[in-house]
């Protein structure tokens, strides 16, 4: 089907107010753990106190006889589960008495108040038997390897000859860069509610996933999936931590059927920080090579991660370097080593984020080698192409972002030697990164419903992430319909609606809204043909060509004095409501175009001469993300991104204490996130870029692109307010003094 | 959290009378207590509510001096007129701590009895914590003490007081009024807070059962230059790496007299007369203040991660009195 939407009254694009904005701020928004049910137990996860080795005894019976104690989970008692390869994480889940990290769930206890679980896990006596844990990532990085594919991806790339390169270049940087291990710390903690009613299991959690919940469940404990259902109506943030269903999902599962009543198990802050996967740490390696005027020769980027003793999770940090700039010659890589440790995970940007610090750091070591301004270097190696796919961008704004960004920012006010600004004991630093993140899509499903009413209710089983999905397929449905977009209600979070992707890696706007889309035009596609049956219809001799939907309204194209209620044409045909399904799904446009977003990032730091003390005043990013849906939600979007990249820049760190393999800061008063203070000038520029070729919405998705390239900007910025390089993140002020 | 009676103190005298109990706390604002709490690490029996008492009021005494009552919530007290034309050294530490939330709830009383911020107290996992669990051993002395005591440490415990409102008290000479079953007796905040020593479990003076009333501060010199500086990480909402209370008398250029204190570098607020009196009779110079810094951080033993506190420390003395003095 053609475009068939009016342009002219087009919703998509506008920056409306929150579809569930009133709802969140009321409190009256239902997350996971606020779901209450008849009979309803309490679970609290038992984790581990060492890093290794086995548990020599635990003894429940304490516990048990613990007032209010239903029953208490653990290897001893846990029902043993089918034993399947796993797909995806590999949980934690009672079967053995090894532990493998500190903070591993080793037991549940279950009691009728969340006061009395407390109560039962006091009770508990455990005795490990402590095994030697390597928690020294710097030894172990001595026998690091290569995890071989990176989500499909090979691990290592190679083009040209780098060893020419390097041995043609006049300048060369080589120099090692690193960023911490860091944690989620959504306000809203993981939790799980689950409940069995005869041989069916529905699970309440809060997921960036339901369909992932549902099968990860069902395959784990041997059900059939048809038999699960995972209801997810509100996330209070997941940023890549809750993209994948962690060891309490299946365990609350195993409770609730222990018990046999319902069961609900919230994770407390501490045990956020080890169960349920954080960014790993990276090393990495960049060696770049130009000519004199300042064409690179030669790149080289190699970056080393952790890993856990039971999964290999490897971080992508290389990744963007294989296509950001022009460069014949190349070779990257990607190693990883274990540690008694959970296993990292998805997190903000992964691989992106911490890349772009250490790619765009070394570029502005190599900009001041050369002695150019550093987005003068960087044009000078756009890359026109995705040299190491051989592929053409589906789109690419960067330069516009470079000029746009630049223009704001006022960056022809720097001078660029380093130390050279100031104000009274502030040095005043400039510094610019690039930013850039993948344009993922997966398939998706999603129904329209026109109700009798001349409401329209569509609906897909994606999630809520806080990021306006509601709000923007309400937006989507409403301009494909030709319904104000306050007729038109989303619902989402539910296994029992067409199946959706995984919110991760910025797909949701991307792979959902092209199938609400379609389900949208075909339903009203239906509302026409249904207008013109029938002996009593007002339309009779129109051609369906003829006929649009306006604001509500079926309205003739020729003659537009002639309309009416699609509620008059339901109505007309005994108040049934229309349904339509939609299917979507990427093409082969995938192998033929490299689909990226890209950005520039500007900031200004002022850095205390005698404290090191680092205040950002001022951020602006500009960016080439295809259309924005809705101009409000996705403004707060990329500042949300750009808010955590000035925490990663200065603040974040989950401290580990090598001999526990614990992490210390385990609250959200000593993990630093920015408070409001941390914060200043954010300015967001979206450059005017239409891709038609990435998806029918022209969508780029802006889930992460926010946070890339902003500690590299920061760190770029440092250096020129002080002439301090700080190549390993976060940039506290004892780096600086 | 265990569970634990909760009662309600009508006088200060049925409050020292509830706490003769074995294992009563005060409860006042709780924004400490509760999180401990939770946690696993205090376990009280019983909590005896002290908020209702009389004790919210701030007073001019005869001589000059203010009397702040210990149930004087942190936010009332730093926006107290008074309190901000006489002690604007007060005023700014207070507003240096936690969060607005926090500060209209925490009391004077709380605030100066306020439990160390170090990680391997609060978190029970930890099984080396003799503050926590005496003869247990310090995990912090091998662990991560980026936080932690540069001065006054002991092999026991390396933790540090993290209240903003002692550093400041500390530098006003302020006198703790306690009232026990014996009756009331003054404390001067010199000798309140203790260094751990081999008793890093008991972090003040106070007895067994007895209960803060009021904090006492006399007529200070130091209204005109005074100032509070907090070196954190974050901007706001973090406990400091070091925080230097600093406030002069000054006549026509010279110090006739000064008061300096540091806060996030010992188990108490850090303060060495001598580092004072080098600054008397001086004109503020960078070497004057310099080394006064030196004197105040004197004996400083860094650990593995908080190297840098001493060098912090000093050159925030330094700002610190370069900012009171209004030489900048």
């Amino acid at each position: 089907m053609s475009d068939v939407t009016n342009d002219s009254a087009k919703i998509v694009g506008q920056g409306i107010d929150r579809a569930d904005g009133r709802l969140k701020v009321c409190g009256a928004a239902k997350y996971s753990a606020e779901w209450s049910l008849p009979r309803m137990a309490y679970g609290l996860m038992v984790l581990s106190s060492i890093p290794s080795g086995r548990i020599a005894r635990i003894d429940t019976q304490a516990a048990e006889r613990t007032a209010g104690v239903i029953g208490v989970l653990s290897h001893l008692n846990a029902p043993k589960l089918p034993k399947i390869p796993p797909q995806g994480r590999v949980l934690s889940l009672l079967q053995d008495d090894q532990v493998h990290y500190n903070q591993q769930p080793i037991a549940v206890v279950i009691a009728d108040t969340l006061e009395h679980a407390r109560d039962g896990v006091r009770a508990l006596q455990i005795e490990y038997a402590k095994s030697v844990a390597q928690l020294d990532f710097a030894a172990a990085s001595k026998i690091a390897y290569s995890p071989g594919k990176i989500q499909g991806n090979d691990a290592d790339s190679s083009r040209g000859d780098v060893a020419a390169g390097m041995r043609n270049a006049v300048y060369r940087v080589s120099q090692s860069y690193s960023t911490p291990f860091e944690h989620h710390n959504p306000m809203e903690p993981h939790a799980t509610v689950a409940v069995w009613e005869g041989d069916t299991l529905t699970i309440y959690d809060s997921t960036q996933y339901i369909s992932g919940v549902k099968n990860t469940v069902a395959r784990t404990l041997g059900v059939a999936p048809e038999k699960v259902r995972a209801v997810c109506l509100y996330v209070g943030g997941g940023f890549g931590g809750k993209g994948s269903s962690w060891s309490h999902v299946v365990l609350t599962a195993m409770a609730a059927r222990h018990v046999g009543r319902p069961v609900k198990l919230v994770l407390d802050r501490p045990q956020m920080f080890g169960p349920v996967g954080g960014r790993p740490n990276t090393e990495q390696k960049i060696q770049l090579g130009t000519t004199r005027d300042g064409r690179l020769t030669a790149m080289t980027h190699d970056t080393t991660s952790y890993t856990s003793q039971i999964e290999d999770w490897p971080d992508s940090s290389a990744m963007v370097t294989r296509m950001l700039y022009a460069c014949d010659n190349q070779t990257t890589s990607h190693r990883m080593t274990k540690l008694h440790l959970g296993t990292p995970t998805f997190q903000r940007a992964p691989g992106e984020s911490t890349g772009s610090y250490a790619l765009e750091s070394a570029m502005d070591e190599m900009a001041y080698a050369v002695g150019i301004d550093p987005i003068e270097f960087r044009l000078r190696n756009y890359a026109e192409q995705d040299q190491e796919r051989k592929l053409p961008f589906s789109s690419k704004s960067l330069r516009e972002c470079y000029r746009a960004g630049a223009e704001r920012f006022g960056w022809a006010r720097r001078n660029p030697q380093p130390g050279s600004m100031r104000n009274g004991h502030w040095q005043v630093g400039l510094g610019m990164a690039g930013a850039t993140y993948p344009t993922r899509r997966s398939a998706a499903k999603a129904k329209v419903r026109l109700m009798p009413d001349g409401t329209a209710i569509a609906q897909s089983g994606s999630q809520e992430l806080g990021t306006g999905t509601y709000t923007v397929m309400a937006q989507v449905a409403a301009d494909a319909l030709g319904y104000p977009v306050s007729k038109v209600r989303f619902e989402l979070g539910d296994t029992l609606l067409p199946e959706a992707p995984n919110s991760g890696g910025s797909q949701t706007v991307a792979s959902v809204s092209p199938a609400v889309r379609a389900a949208a035009l075909a339903a009203r596609g239906k509302l026409i043909a249904l207008a013109l049956q029938g002996p009593d219809t007002l339309w009779r001799g129109t051609d369906a060509n003829d006929l649009d939907i306006v604001d509500g309204w079926l309205r003739s194209r020729s003659d537009q004095t002639r309309r009416e209620p699609v509620a008059a044409v339901l109505a007309r045909h005994g108040s049934v409501p229309i349904e339509a399904d939609g299917d979507a799904r990427p093409g082969d446009e995938r192998q033929q175009y490299s689909m990226h977003s890209f950005g520039a990032v500007f900031a200004e730091v002022n850095v205390d001469r005698d404290l090191g003390i680092v205040r950002v005043q001022r951020v602006v990013g500009a960016y080439g993300v295809g259309n924005l849906l809705n101009a409000k939600t996705g403004r707060s979007q990329l500042m949300g991104g750009i808010v955590w990249g000035i925490g990663m820049a200065l603040l974040e760190e989950s401290l580990l204490d090598k001999r526990y393999g614990r992490i210390v800061n385990n609250n959200l008063a000593e993990y630093h996130v920015p408070a409001n203070a941390d914060v200043h000038d954010i300015d967001i520029i979206v450059v005017p870029e239409d891709d038609r070729i990435i998806n029918p919405l022209g969508a780029k998705g802006i889930g992460e692109i926010g946070i890339t390239g902003v500690a590299g900007a920061i760190a770029n910025a440092v250096y020129h307010a002080t002439g301090k390089r700080v190549r390993d993140l976060p940039i506290t002020l004892d780096k600086l003094i | 959290m265990n569970n634990f009676s909760y009662q309600r103190a009508d006088s200060t005298e049925d409050a020292i009378r509830m706490a003769q109990q074995p294992g009563a706390k005060f409860i006042g604002g709780g924004t400490n207590l509760l999180d401990l709490m939770k946690g696993g690490v205090e376990r009280p029996q019983t909590l005896i509510d002290v908020s209702r008492l009389q004790l919210a009021q701030i007073e001019q005494l005869g001589d000059g001096s203010v009397r702040i009552g210990a149930g004087v919530r942190n936010s009332d007290l730093a926006n107290h007129a008074a309190i901000r034309s006489a002690y604007p050294l007060l005023s700014q530490a207070l507003l240096a701590g936690a969060s607005p939330q926090l500060r209209n709830m925490a009391t004077v009383g709380g605030n100066l009895l306020q439990r160390t911020r170090c990680y391997y107290f609060y978190d029970t996992s930890y099984d080396a914590c003799n503050k926590r669990a005496p003869g247990s051993g310090c995990a912090a002395r091998g662990g991560i003490n980026r936080q932690h005591a540069i001065l006054g440490a002991s092999e026991q415990c390396i933790a540090t007081n993290p209240s903003d409102m002692n550093v400041a008290l500390m530098a006003l000479n302020a006198t703790v009024r306690v009232r026990g079953i014996k009756g009331e007796r003054a404390i001067p905040i010199a000798e309140f807070h203790r260094l751990p020593g081999d008793r890093p479990d008991v972090d003040t003076t106070l007895a067994p059962g007895e209960l803060i009333v009021a904090v006492d501060l006399p007529k200070s010199p130091f209204a005109d230059h005074a100032y509070y500086l907090k070196v954190r990480d974050r901007a706001s909402y973090a406990f400091a790496l070091v925080s230097v209370a600093a406030a002069l008398d000054l006549r026509n250029g010279t110090v006739h007299d000064a008061t300096l204190a540091l806060g996030g570098v010992a188990h108490k607020p850090w303060r060495v007369r001598e580092a004072e009196k080098a600054l008397i009779g001086k004109s503020l110079d960078a070497n004057v203040m310099r080394n006064a810094a030196d004197i105040l951080l004197k004996g400083a033993q860094p650990y593995e991660y908080n190297r840098f506190k001493v060098e912090l420390a000093k050159r925030s003395v330094v700002r610190a009195l370069t900012i009171a003095g209004g030489v900048a």
